[in-house]
C-alpha cells in the first residue's frame, strides 16, 4: 500500500538531477513526501508540521557528502532526527531505590494494559525479581478474572479485593501487601479510561497519589491515528506519566503514534508489545522504530557505508 | 481537539464572507487529516470540493454544506444495494458474525446487541468462540447475564474456536432462535494462521446453516488510524464481511478511517458504540456521524 518513501524521495529528486546541494528550494517536494509518509503512517498532523520545521532547517545545514546523493542523504536527515526525537536509546524500567518498585499503568480502552502488566511481570522473573500485580479494574467485566488468569500462566500472585472495592483502596492495600511480603515490584493494573471522562481521570489520580509510583506507564495501540497526541497530551498534563509502552507492534500499523507519544509527552517509550502471548515484550529501540514510521530498510545501511 | 473553533468560523477568519482561497481549502484538509480520513480520502473529498469551487465561489457555509454532502455522499452510497434498515429477520435464524482486531469493542458490541435484540423480541444466543483471551469467556457471560442471553462455550481451554461455532449453530437450530450473535477472539490481520482460522468459522456458518441469514460485521475502534482500512482489507476477504461497527465514539476520535473503509470496500457501517454501558450502541446515521467529524 505505501510505496517506501526512498523511492519517493528518490523520484522527488530526479527532477533536479546535476544539483548536488540540499537548498530550501529544491527541498520542498522532498519535504512534502515526508509529511506525507509521515501522515500516512499516523503521526499527528501537528506533530509532522513542527517536525519538517525541524527537518528543513537541519537538512540546509547538513554537510555535502561525497559519493552520496542528495536524496539519500536527506533520508539520511529526517531518520536522524527521527530517531533523535524518538529518544536514541532504550530506557529501562525505573527502579526504586528501596523495594517495591511500584509501576502504575494507565491508558485508553482495550490498548492492552492487562496484558501488558502480565508481560511486564513475567520479564522482571525472568530477571529473578519478585512481582506482585494488582487488579484495581472493577469496572469491565471479567477484568479481575483476566489478570488473575494471566498470573496462574507466568506463575505472579495477584492482588485483588473483588469488584465492588475502591479501586484508590485496592492499589493502596496492594502495595501495602507488597511492601509486607518483600517483593521488589508491584505492578498496578487499572481501567480503561477515555481521557475526557473527569471521573475516570480524577480516580486515577487518586490512585497514583495514594501508591505514589516510581513509573506511570501510559499504555498506548500503535495502530492509534491522530488520537495519540491528544490522549497523550490529558493523560500526561492530568497524571503525569513518565513511559510508554507501545502495543500489537506484531501487526502492519507503521506505529506513528510512537512520535506523537513521544513529542508530546517528551518521555520515553519503554517497551513495545509485540503479540498477545505473555513472552510478547521488548525493549523499544528508537532506531527502529523510525524505519519502521518511514517505511524503510535497505536505504539507511547504504547511507551509514557512504 | 476540544479547542479548536468552530470550522465555519476559522474560514470566516481567513476569508471572511468571501469564496474560498487556497488557505482556506488547507484549513479544511487539516480537518479531516486530523479526523483520521487519510491522506488519499482526504485528497479525494478536498479535489470534490475544489470542482465546486470552480464551478461557482463558495463562501464559509456554503462550503461547509456541499462538504459535508460530499461526506454523507461517500457514507450512503453502500446501501443503494442493500437495506438501509438493519434489522434481524423475524421467526427464522440470524447469525451476525463479529470480528475485528485486538481491543476494538467485540465482546461489549455482542453485550449490547444481545440486550438491544432481548428488547426487541428476539429469540437470541451467544456464541463464546473466542476461546484464546484470558478470561474471554467469562467476560461474554457476563454479558450474556446483563440481557439474560444464553451463553454457548466450550469449557476447555484453547478449543477449536469452529467446534465452538458448530456447537452454537446447533444449539440455535435446535431451539428456534433468532439471532445468534458469534464473539470471536480478536486478531491482527497480518496473522495469516488466524485469518485462516476466521475463514474456517465463516465456512462452517455457511455450511452448517446454510438457510440463515448470515451478516459478517467489522468492529473498527474509533481511535485507529490509517490501519483500520489494511484492517478492513484482509477482513472482508477471510470473513466476507457485509458490514462495520464503529466503536468508541464517545471519546474524542472522529473515526474518520471508516470513511474511507466505507469508500474503498463498499461496507455500509451498521451501528456505533459509543460507550460501555450496555445501552450505549446505536444504529448509524450518515448526518450525526458527518456532523460529528466536521464538528459545527
Ligand atoms: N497482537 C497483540 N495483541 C495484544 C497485544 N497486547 C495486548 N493484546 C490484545 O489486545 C486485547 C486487549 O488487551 P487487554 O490487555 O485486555 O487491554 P486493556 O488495556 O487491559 O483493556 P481494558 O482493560 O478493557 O481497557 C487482547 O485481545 C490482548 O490479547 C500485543 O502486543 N499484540
Ligand atoms: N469508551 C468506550 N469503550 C468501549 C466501547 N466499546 C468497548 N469499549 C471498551 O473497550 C475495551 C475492549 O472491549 P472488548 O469488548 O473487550 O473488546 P474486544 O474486541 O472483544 O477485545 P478482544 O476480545 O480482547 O480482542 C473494554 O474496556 C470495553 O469496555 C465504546 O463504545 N466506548
Ligand atoms: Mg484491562
Ligand atoms: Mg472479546
Amino acid at each position: 500500500m505505501f510505496d517506501a518513501l526512498a523511492d519517493r524521495l528518490e523520484s522527488a529528486w530526479k527532477k533536479l538531477r546535476g544539483q548536488d546541494k540540499i537548498s530550501h528550494a529544491n527541498i520542498q517536494e522532498a519535504l512534502r513526501e515526508v509529511r506525507r509518509a509521515l501522515l500516512e503512517a499516523d503521526v499527528n498532523l501537528q506533530v509532522v508540521k513542527d517536525f519538517i520545521a525541524d527537518v528543513e532547517t537541519k537538512a540546509q545545514g547538513a554537510e555535502v557528502l561525497s559519493g552520496v546523493r542528495p536524496d539519500q542523504q536527506f533520508i539520511k536527515v529526517v531518520y536522524d532526527e527521527l530517531v533523535e526525537v524518538m529518544g536514541e536509546t532504550n530506557v529501562p524500567l525505573a527502579q526504586a531505590d528501596a523495594a517495591p518498585t511500584i509501576v502504575l499503568m494507565a491508558g485508553l480502552q482495550g490498548t492492552g494494559k492487562t496484558t501488558a502488566t502480565a508481560k511486564l511481570a513475567l520479564h522482571l522473573r525472568k530477571q529473578d525479581l519478585s512481582c506482585l500485580m494488582v487488579a484495581t479494574d472493577v469496572y469491565r467485566p471479567a477484568a479481575i478474572d483476566q489478570l488473575v488468569t494471566l498470573g496462574k500462566q507466568i506463575d505472579v500472585p495477584v492482588f485483588e479485593m473483588g469488584s465492588n472495592a475502591d479501586p484508590v483502596e485496592i492499589a493502596r492495600e496492594g502495595v501495602e501487601q507488597a511492601k509486607a511480603q518483600g517483593v521488589d515490584t508491584v505492578i498496578i493494573d487499572t481501567a480503561g479510561r477515555l481521557q475526557i471522562d473527569q471521573d475516570m481521570m480524577a480516580e486515577l489520580i487518586r490512585v497514583k497519589e495514594a501508591v505514589q509510583p516510581h513509573e506511570t506507564l501510559l499504555v498506548v495501540d500503535a495502530m492509534t491515528g491522530q488520537e495519540a497526541a491528544n490522549l497523550t497530551r490529558t493523560f500526561h498534563e492530568q497524571v503525569g506519566i513518565t513511559g510508554a509502552i507501545l502495543t500489537k507492534l506484531d501487526g502492519d500499523s507503521r506505529g506513528g503514534a510512537a512520535l506523537s507519544v513521544r513529542r508530546i509527552s517528551g518521555q520515553p517509550i519503554k517497551f513495545v508489545g509485540v503479540g498477545e502471548k505473555v513472552e510478547a515484550l521488548q525493549p523499544f529501540y528508537p532506531d527502529r522504530m523510525a524505519s519502521r514510521i518511514l517505511g524503510m530498510g535497505d536505504v539507511l545501511t547504504l547511507v551509514e557505508k557512504a | 481537539g476540544k479547542t479548536r473553533r468552530n470550522i465555519v468560523n476559522q474560514l470566516k477568519s481567513i476569508v471572511g464572507q468571501g469564496p474560498l482561497n487556497q488557505a482556506a481549502v488547507m484549513e479544511i484538509e487539516a480537518l479531516l487529516l486530523q479526523a483520521d480520513v487519510g491522506v488519499e480520502a482526504t485528497d479525494y473529498i478536498i479535489e470534490a470540493l475544489q470542482n465546486q469551487i470552480k464551478q461557482a465561489a463558495l463562501p464559509p457555509d456554503a462550503a461547509i454544506a456541499y462538504l459535508k454532502k460530499i461526506l454523507r455522499d461517500m457514507l450512503d452510497r453502500p446501501l443503494q444495494n442493500c437495506s438501509p434498515i438493519f434489522v434481524p429477520e423475524k421467526d427464522r435464524l440470524n447469525i451476525w458474525l463479529i470480528t475485528g482486531v485486538n481491543g476494538a469493542g467485540k465482546t461489549t458490541t455482542i453485550g449490547k446487541l444481545a440486550h438491544i435484540a432481548q428488547k426487541s423480541g428476539y429469540n437470541c444466543l451467544i456464541g463464546a468462540a473466542d476461546t484464546f483471551r484470558a478470561a474471554a469467556v467469562e467476560q461474554v457471560k457476563v454479558w450474556g447475564a446483563r440481557s439474560n442471553v444464553e451463553v454457548i462455550a466450550n469449557p476447555g481451554k484453547n478449543t477449536d474456536p469452529a467446534a465452538v461455532v458448530f456447537d452454537a449453530i446447533a444449539a440455535a437450530q435446535a431451539r428456534n432462535t433468532e439471532l445468534l450473535l458469534v464473539d470471536t477472539a480478536g486478531r491482527l490481520q497480518n496473522k495469516k494462521n488466524l485469518m485462516d482460522e476466521l475463514s474456517k468459522i465463516r465456512r462452517i456458518v455457511d455450511k452448517k446453516a446454510s438457510d440463515a441469514r448470515v451478516e459478517s460485521l467489522l468492529v473498527l475502534d474509533a481511535t485507529l488510524g490509517q490501519n483500520g482500512l489494511r484492517q478492513a482489507e484482509v477482513f472482508a476477504q477471510a470473513a466476507q464481511l457485509s458490514g462495520v461497527v464503529l466503536t468508541k465514539l464517545d471519546g474524542t476520535a472522529k473515526g474518520g478511517v471508516a470513511l474511507a473503509v466505507v469508500q474503498q470496500l463498499n461496507l455500509p457501517i451498521r451501528f456505533i458504540g459509543a460507550g460501555e454501558g450496555i445501552e450505549d450502541l446505536r444504529p448509524f446515521s450518515s448526518y450525526e456521524f458527518v456532523e460529528a467529524l466536521i464538528g459545527t
